[in-house]
């Protein structure tokens, strides 16, 4: 990486509301309906139609304001940017310009060096998304291009932040965070192959010690966080490269091409738009008492760093475990919920961090799809606790109800795989095992105590793991040292 | 007598004593349109088996008892509102086929209320016009003279109603689109304060100033049509969700007490004596009705044309970018690709004066132009309102001239846009100021044109006009002269 210059970076995140119905009229936000199925005449822009806001796109515009510690502001207005394309209806897209509905937030990351930064939010506002365009590639099709507009009209947050990243992984981190955040509050499901999350990246480069920003280009639609890396790294490399050979950066759309790594031109600042913003006349302003967003920061859910700070306190958890945790809503919730069936916190972290995760990761799908259930965690985990069955046991036992849906006691029961502890039955397998093998025996009386391990393995082995590991371990102890 | 020469409420009367049937009175209003419509040109389609299908379905509502002031009724709308089923054009190619799969709130309202609708009604194209001379299905004819023009842009529905076509129709008012045709054709004509009719299915001229309105033979009819259309809609944002009041309730009476304000910069040079005199008429009736006629001053009024013709603009350059040719309306598709489509569809689908105002409203919202232009109509515009709310501290009505001039000939002002944009010079600064205006007859000119008079309320004022205007009407004549076709 080129260290002559200082990188910056501002970031435009566009975040499509999880809201039942779109922004402007009732159709379902549905993804992957048949094209045109979800669609009416608001939608499709036909003539006569008029569009009225959905009240919970605001709510959740609001929640994600609170969220990022943005100013709500009590009177925003929308306004009509206008273009044409035939995947938008009207001719134009209902969006937010002079008036936002939130503004001068601020989101915390963290930096390589492991220190804290504040990356502003200048402002985030509420638009409408276009609809999508299909190009069949048949031949037979020829030159045609199809419309659907089942997108056209879901509510979108635009979520604009102050330039002041000022390395690619800062960018990452940014946005990984405010991915976490909206995600967590549940006004986005984070799906970013879908495009329910997707990121314009603003990019220049300057001498260090300059106070002015060098020109920058703004870089399209990089719709994973690997990408935003390569694309910014990229760029940076570019614009550099190009200022060293005497050159000049031109403001520019560019457009990151993920099969070459590489960015290319899309359009200059000649051929910018003129957008011809003006206030929708069709819509009045929007009108946010102090009271509305009192109600909705009321209704917040806890966001991940006082979440942190509260497992750590309330739970005793080691920092690492609880930010592991708190990383994901339904990983943390899922914690809680076997720790309230009466999980003993340590080992339910430990397991939702290992075995869970595990294997979810294994046939990749979400917690909240888990045929483990936090009660059924908790109910197994309590027989470790009370000696019915040890920590290795307990594997098997977890895979089996994983498999089955049975509770854990249930197939403990089945499979007989309960804890003996009867000392008995235990010093009569071990008699066996000694029996068997008396020249590790002599091994271990010379001194070479490294062979007591090879004695536990076959006595857990012979009990089919189901001996009490402390009495095997005392029993071989007494018997080896008689 | 005619069942066409009655009025809504007299039909009403003889529908609900079962004297005639509303498929008789239906039949013959298509027997009138198909009689002399060839000569006014007043209606664009006409739906005759959709209207008969209609009437039988009042007639029996009304043999059950069931029947409302409009069952029954036969009336006809305007081509901008949007009617299921029913082809609606907005007198553009771009939508000459047009086939709307939904119902605007004017067109569901008057169904639920029994009405027969008989089809849509010729305009200037997309509302823009004071002639009716800009419709891709050619002018419509004065019916008092055939030389003349309507006025515009609700030319057919202010035709329709003179000519005895439909017992009344709905028009929309963006500058004096009612107000105008109906002072043209002498016929009563309401634009109702913003906000207090849906806009949900009228066609977007400029969504900050249309609105819908009747147009009757009479006040009476003028009152009970605007109660079947007032009134909020959730559909669409801009209405206004205040009570609807009984607007026939408040007719009646002579108007002691009530103060009648005169616009000093409404009675200038350049008004023709005809309306003057007419006018001037009109303000001694309402005197020797009680009337205080007060002076006022709406100091703004010279910026109105050119405040009007900057947000009217912008508005619909805006609103017309929807006719692309991809989804509905007129294709003009050589496959030279998306742009050649979108340049020859709008080329081939707008007339010539939408495309003016296109490119009016295009550049008044351009990058670096904004501030200067719509910016600047926007203040002129909040002064505007001011002046009104001054002036009804002064006073309860407005009285006024409707236009400078009587209907002028056909082709008179068309090579003229500037002499066509002053024709709305007082109709305009109500839209601007959203408040509420009615225009009826006060009177003709000695070649037997009728001239029209302006009364202006209060916004949400709509009884107060309606009151002032029904008191006058029963001092005078002139809304019983019938249109010689
Ligand atoms: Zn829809």
């Amino acid at each position: 990486m080129n260290s002559k210059y200082e990188i910056v970076i501002g970031l435009e995140v566009h975040v499509q509301l999880t809201t039942a119905s779109k922004i402007f009229c009732g159709c379902s936000t549905r993804f992957g309906a048949s094209p045109n199925s979800q669609t009416c005449p608001v939608c499709l822009g036909l003539p006569g139609a008029l569009p009225v806001l959905n009240r919970r796109a605001v709510e959740m515009a609001i929640m994600a304001g609170l969220a990022t510690r943005c100013t709500i502001a009590e009177r925003s207005v929308f306004a009509r940017k206008n273009y044409f394309y035939p995947d938008l209806p009207k001719g134009y897209q209902i969006s937010q310009f002079e008036l936002p509905v939130c503004v001068h937030g601020r989101l915390e990351i963290e930096t390589e060096g492991g220190g804290k930064k504040s990356v502003g939010i200048t402002r985030i506002h509420m638009e409408e998304d276009a609809g999508k365009l299909l190009h069949p590639d048949s031949p037979a099709a020829g030159s045609v291009s199809y419309v659907d507009l089942n997108r056209a009209c879901t509510p979108l947050l635009e979520v604009v932040s102050e330039p002041d990243m000022r390395s690619s992984d800062e960018a990452v981190a940014y946005l990984k965070k405010l991915h976490q955040i909206v995600v967590y509050l549940g006004v986005c499901d984070g799906n970013m192959e879908e495009g329910s999350f997707r990121c314009d990246a603003n990019v220049s480069i300057r001498p260090w010690g300059q106070k002015e920003f060098g020109t920058r280009a703004e870089i399209k639609n990089v719709n994973s966080f690997r990408f935003v890396k390569q694309a910014i790294d990229y760029e940076v490399e570019r614009q550099a490269e190009l200022i060293e050979e005497g050159g000049k950066v031109v403001q520019e759309t560019r457009l990151f091409d993920p099969n070459t790594g590489m960015t290319r031109s899309m359009r200059g600042k000649e051929e910018a738009h003129d957008y011809r913003y003006f206030p929708d006349p069709d819509l009045v302003p929007l009108v946010i008492s102090p009271e509305w967003v009192e109600q909705v920061r009321l209704g917040l859910p806890e966001l991940p760093e006082a979440k942190i700070e509260r497992f750590v306190g309330e739970y005793a958890l080691p920092r690492y475990d609880a930010e592991v945790l708190s990383a994901d809503r339904a990983l943390a919730d899922y914690f809680e919920a076997a720790v309230a069936a009466g999980a003993n916190p340590k080992a339910g972290s430990n397991w939702v961090m290992g075995e869970v995760t595990r294997a979810l990761n294994a046939e990749g799908i979400d917690i909240e799809r888990s045929p483990v259930s936090p009660q059924m965690l908790a109910g197994m985990l309590r027989r470790i606790d009370d000696g019915t069955i040890s920590g290795k046991i307990a594997k098997t036992v977890f895979d089996e109800m994983w498999k089955s849906g049975k509770e854990a006691d249930a197939i403990i029961e089945e499979k007989g795989l309960k804890q003996v502890t009867d000392t008995g039955a235990i010093e009569a397998v071990i008699d066996e095992i000694l029996a068997a093998n008396p020249g590790q025996v002599e091994e271990y009386r010379s001194g070479k105590e490294k062979v007591f391990g090879f004695f536990v393995g076959q006595v857990m082995k012979a009990s089919k793991g189901k001996a009490n590991p402390a009495a095997v371990n005392e029993l071989l102890k007494k018997k080896l040292n008689m | 007598m005619s069942l066409t020469d009655l009025t809504i409420h007299e039909l009403h009367e003889r529908l609900v004593r079962r004297e005639v049937s509303s498929v008789e009175a239906t039949r013959a209003y298509l027997e009138r349109i198909a009689a002399v419509d060839e000569r006014i040109n007043a209606f664009i389609t006409v739906d005759a088996e959709g209207a008969l299908r209609q009437a039988e379905a009042a007639d029996r509502r009304l043999a059950a008892g069931k029947g409302g002031a409009l069952t029954g009724i036969p009336l006809a709308l305007k081509d901008i509102f949007v009617t299921e089923g029913v082809r609606t054009t907005c007198a553009s190619k771009i939508l000459q086929n047009f086939i709307p799969p939904y119902d605007g709130a004017a067109a569901a309202r008057l169904k639920e209320a029994g009405a027969v609708l008989l089809g849509k009604l010729n305009m200037d194209e997309f509302a823009m016009g004071s002639s009716n001379e800009n419709s891709a299905f050619g002018a419509v004819k004065n019916p008092w003279n055939l030389q003349c023009v309507p006025g515009g842009s609700s030319g057919g529905s202010a035709a329709a109603v003179a000519a005895r076509q439909a017992a009344a129709t709905l028009g929309t008012d963006t500058g004096g689109s009612i107000r105008q045709p109906a002072a043209h054709c002498g016929v009563v004509g309401l634009k109702p304060t913003y906000g207090r009719v849906s806009r949900y299915g009228v066609i977007a001229y400029a969504s900050s100033l249309d609105q819908v309105g009747p147009m009757t033979r009479d006040v009476e009819d003028c009152a009970l049509l605007l109660q079947a259309v007032a009134g909020h809609d959730p559909a669409d944002s801009t209405s206004v969700d205040t009570p609807v009041p009984d607007y026939r309730a408040a007719l009646g009476g002579d108007l002691k007490g009530v103060r009648v304000g005169l616009p000093r910069e409404y009675f200038i040079e350049g008004l023709d004596s005809d309306v003057k005199e007419a006018v001037m008429g009109a303000i001694t009736v309402c005197r020797e009705l009680g009337a205080e006629i007060v002076e006022v001053s709406l100091p703004h009024t010279e910026y109105a044309v050119a405040c009007y013709y900057l947000v009217a603009t912008a508005e619909a350059s805006s609103n017309l970018a929807r006719y692309d040719g991809v989804r509905y309306g007129l294709r003009v598709d050589e496959g030279k690709g998306l742009l050649d489509m979108y340049m020859k569809s709008r080329a081939a689908g707008f007339g010539a004066e939408v495309k003016r105002r296109i490119m009016l409203g295009t550049y008044a919202l351009s990058s670096g132009y904004y501030d200067a232009y719509y910016l600047k109509a926007q203040k002129v515009r909040t002064l505007i309102r001011r002046d009104f709310l001054e002036a009804f501290e002064k006073a309860d009505v407005l009285l006024t001239p409707v236009a400078p001039t009587t209907a002028f000939g056909l082709g008179e002002k068309t090579a003229d846009p500037l002499q066509m944009y002053l024709s709305d010079i007082f109709t305009i600064p109500v839209n601007l100021a959203g408040s509420c205006a009615l225009s009826l007859p006060c009177g003709f000119t000695p070649s037997g044109l009728p001239v029209g008079l302006q009364l202006v309320g209060r916004p949400f004022g709509e009884e107060t006009i309606l009151r002032t205007a029904h008191a006058y009407e029963q001092a005078t004549d002139w809304h019983r002269r019938v249109a010689p076709i």
